[in-house]
């Protein structure tokens, strides 16, 4: 039987960007929060001395323990689903600060086009250039009307960037400025020039100086030592949310973490969440947390488990398309939107790329959402031309020209000589929701608790691969211009299918906000259409993943749903905005 | 040369008279080609026996300086050197798999939470129609991965002793290199797992030896990172990563890191 606890204000689940977001902003209002954290204690010091890639890159000692709860995956409807077995294929983040501990730091904002995609594709090339499976939607918001909480998100992150030359409008600048260049990030902008293009460097949320952000948080300055991306940072020097929003909340005396906390269901009367239910780890005890507000800012797979679990909204149904929860599931998959592009090769150059930041490099923006004209392209939205300065650690990085043998003394050569010869830049590109790609629980295999394991079905389009395979192209064409020996195209062939991989973390739908309740979950506050005291944030509140990372709107999202909780709790309840009908698509 | 060898070595995991003997009787650990010379190789550390005259070629081979916490066949434990030399080989370069004490390496990763895949979600079904079309095939075997090293290197031990009627690490190159590529490509029998799928765990697993931090046993002295230029555990690079040339630097261990820190 589970012990109920003592009532709070609002309870969280999960403590990454979205998490913390709302615990800070909350707590600074006033209210008493509780977040549940699946995962242990962390704080700056448990990252001190942290430079081990095997510990952190390679056997992923802060992702999810797969061996509890994990998803399964098919790339068709088709097929049976079967189970992620191990971190190479999902690092899924755990502990306090979640995968907003381990990443990059990479901080975008999206586009205008993405938040009204359907009205400006079908105003500038009519319905017919929407390819039939596809499911674009529009956000039931504006660029416009979001812009104030990306920077106030930049602000608390201190985002450290040079202004990109075709980006969209901002109310103020970078709180930082860009980070230090390198001769390969010269390189790969100098070819971009002269192709016409726009690079810049990318925003990073790493940062280029000290910084102290307007809730007197103080970031350090990062010192390049490329121990970023899947470890937390040595130095504080990386905008997570440990020592960010955590730390506002804290200071707040309105907060507490409990760690090692599962949540299991969230607890409901059918109109109104009462609070949730959750398992201590250590103890095996079952606790409810009662609250006025639940806020579920999980990973985009907990969150939509948790809301199908505890049977909340109607789960989505692919061959009827009825339901909502589960739909529009989208990411930047491994084989079609992340890890491709081209390598090049260089014999008589060495860079040193041993050194670097997570959101060290550069970028351009000219064939990303609507930059390019599509009236004769095949696919919609675009991608973005990355060259990433990460820093490559030698375990992970072993890459030697096509046709090499994969072991023996010609690999050992080439391995070796290669190593800081040669730079990858790749396209990141959108992927755009469609019928068949979805959520919902898998039929056979169970958690740790006997429940059963979130399902992912992505099937890929030909649009898809169309838009993936132009952006190798562009890649391609860089490489070239950047004076590579050898270049190695990392290709999508034309029947490229999912590749059962999430190594990204950027997954995104499933619970996703719109004007209407038919096919959104809840409205742009991430307030819930079927339950007004439940507020599910994060990626999975997304209609569609764009080419950049997504990141920042998680944080701006954050920002505003966390205005709405403050409102709503101050409020007699209700939604916060009302659902529009439908307009005639 | 062997016995003389006897009262230096440092792991005192020398030689055994009786045992050598009982080996040698039973012929079960080095099948038929069992010899004074051979144990000789075997039983002594590389580094003491560099300069060996009775050294077949400079081939390295597989040390004894340390103890082991998975392989209790010692024959095992030649496979899996002679297999990850193969792959990593001494070069002009610098050391191969051997001499970076990868085996060693591998043998404590097996003994610990890797070996049993502690975090991967381990409920079946294991289809096995599944096993073959996942890219990651060993995280989909049922057996775990310290069982499939003992299958892998078994199957290539009996390919090789069945082609060439010599162990796998008696094998000359050429031939090892044959068993090899079979292993690559996916045509070594095995009962646990398509052979590919144990080729890219071994050569992971490999590489992760030459390459992760000392303190896990392996990249030996650092020189796996010399090789490759990398620098380890470093605390900054700000006053350098601007440099127009490549900037050479010696690495850093994260036993030195943590020390001073």
């Amino acid at each position: 039987m589970a012990e109920e606890l003592e009532k709070v204000d609002a309870v969280i689940v999960g403590t990454g960007w979205a998490g913390g977001i709302a615990a800070a902003e909350l707590t600074k209002a006033g209210h008493k929060v509780v977040a549940l954290e699946r995962g242990k204690a962390q704080s700056r010091e448990d990252f001190i001395g942290a430079k081990d890639e095997l510990k952190y890159s390679i056997r992923y000692h802060m992702m999810q323990d797969l061996s509890k709860d994990t998803v399964t995956t098919r790339s068709s409807r088709k097929d049976v689903a079967r189970p992620v077995r191990n971190n190479s294929r999902a690092r899924m983040g755990n502990d306090t600060g979640g995968a907003s501990a381990h990443w990059n730091g990479v901080s975008f904002r999206w586009m205008p086009y993405d938040f009204e995609i359907y009205s400006k594709t079908v105003e500038k090339y009519g319905k017919d250039k929407i390819p039939k499976n596809s499911r674009i939607q529009d956000w039931g918001i504006t660029y416009d009307e979001i812009e104030p909480y990306y920077d106030k998100y930049e602000k608390t992150t201190g985002v450290s960037a040079e202004e990109n030359p075709i980006g969209p409008w901002r109310s103020d600048e970078y709180p930082n400025p860009r980070m230090k260049s390198t001769p390969s990030i010269d390189l790969f902008k100098k070819a971009g020039e002269s192709l016409g293009y726009h690079p810049y460097h990318l925003p990073s949320g790493n940062m280029s100086e000290q910084y102290t952000n307007p809730d007197g948080e103080t970031i350090n300055a990062c010192v390049y030592c490329a121990f970023c991306e899947e470890h937390g940072c040595d130095f504080g020097a990386k905008a997570d949310p440990i020592v960010t929003v955590l730390e506002t909340a804290n200071k707040t005396g309105n907060f507490e973490i409990r760690n090692e906390s599962t949540v299991t269901e969230v607890v409901h009367d059918g109109s109104k969440a009462t609070g949730l239910k959750y398992i201590d780890n250590l103890t095996g005890k079952e606790y409810i947390q009662p609250a006025d507000i639940v806020v579920l800012a999980g990973f985009v797979f907990t969150n939509n488990k948790l809301l199908l679990k505890s049977k909340i909204g109607e789960p989505y149904d692919p061959e009827t398309e009825t339901g909502v929860i589960g739909r529009n599931f989208t990411g930047h998959f491994s084989n079609i939107s992340t890890y491709i592009g081209a390598r090049g090769f260089f014999n008589d150059k060495k860079f040193n790329l041993a050194m670097g930041a997570g959101s060290l490099g550069a970028t351009l923006d000219d064939f990303s959402g609507d930059n390019i004209d599509h009236s004769d392209l095949d696919f919609l939205h675009g991608y973005e031309i990355r060259y990433y300065h990460l820093g490559k650690r030698p375990i992970a990085n072993n890459d030697v020209p096509e046709g090499t043998p994969a072991w023996g003394k010609e690999y050992k050569e080439k391995n070796l000589f290669y190593h800081n010869r040669n730079i990858l830049v790749r396209a990141k590109v959108a992927f755009l929701p469609n019928r068949y790609t979805y959520l919902d629980l898998d039929p056979t295999y169970k958690d740790e608790l006997g429940d059963p394991l979130l399902r992912v079905t992505v099937e890929y389009q030909e649009d898809d691969i169309k838009r993936a395979q132009h952006g190798v192209d562009t890649c391609e064409e860089i490489v070239k211009e950047m004076g590579a020996d050898i270049i190695d195209r990392v290709d999508v062939d034309d029947n490229a299918e999912f590749d059962h991989m999430f190594y990204t973390n950027h997954f995104i739908g499933g619970a996703i906000m719109g004007e209407d309740p038919k096919t959104s979950a809840v409205n742009r506050y991430s307030q819930m259409w079927d339950m007004e005291n439940l507020f599910v944030l994060g990626g999975s509140s997304f209609p569609h993943v764009s080419s950049h990372d997504p990141t920042e709107t998680i944080g701006a999202f954050a920002y505003l749903s966390s205005e709405g909780m403050i409102d709503y709790l101050k409020g007699d309840g209700g939604l916060l905005i009302e659902p529009k009908e439908k307009k005639e698509a | 040369m062997a016995n003389d060898n006897k009262t230096k070595n440092p792991s005192g995991d020398g030689v055994d008279p009786t045992r050598r003997k009982f080996l040698k009787n039973t012929g079960i650990a080095l099948g038929g080609v069992a010899g004074g010379s051979l144990l000789g190789g075997l039983l002594v550390s590389q580094s003491e026996n560099k300069n060996d005259s009775s050294s077949k070629d400079d081939k390295a081979q597989a040390p004894r300086t340390r103890g082991r916490e998975f392989f209790a066949r010692y024959e095992d434990f030649l496979v899996l050197a002679a297999a990850t030399e193969l792959i990593f080989p001494k070069d002009d370069n610098g050391p191969g798999a051997i001499d970076l004490d990868v085996p060693y390496f591998i043998d404590k990763q097996l003994a610990g939470t890797w070996g049993v895949n502690d975090d991967d979600y381990r409920q079946g079904p294991f289809d096995e129609k599944k096993v073959k079309e996942a890219a990651d095939t060993a995280n989909h075997a049922r057996a775990n991965r310290g069982q499939l090293f003992i299958d892998g290197l078994r199957s290539m031990n009996a390919e090789s002793k069945k082609r060439f009627d010599v162990t796998f690490d008696e094998a000359t190159e050429e031939e090892q290199g044959e068993i090899m590529t079979d292993l690559e490509t996916g045509k070594l029998k095995m009962k646990t797992l398509p052979s590919d799928g144990f080729f890219e765990l071994l050569k992971q697993a490999t590489l992760q030896g030459a390459f992760s931090d000392p303190l896990y046993g392996g990249n030996k002295n650092m020189d796996g990172w010399r090789m490759k230029e990398f620098p380890g555990a470093r605390a900054s690079y700000a006053d350098v990563i601007e440099e127009e040339d490549f900037v050479e630097l010696e690495p850093v261990s994260l036993t030195d890191y943590q020390q001073n820190i």
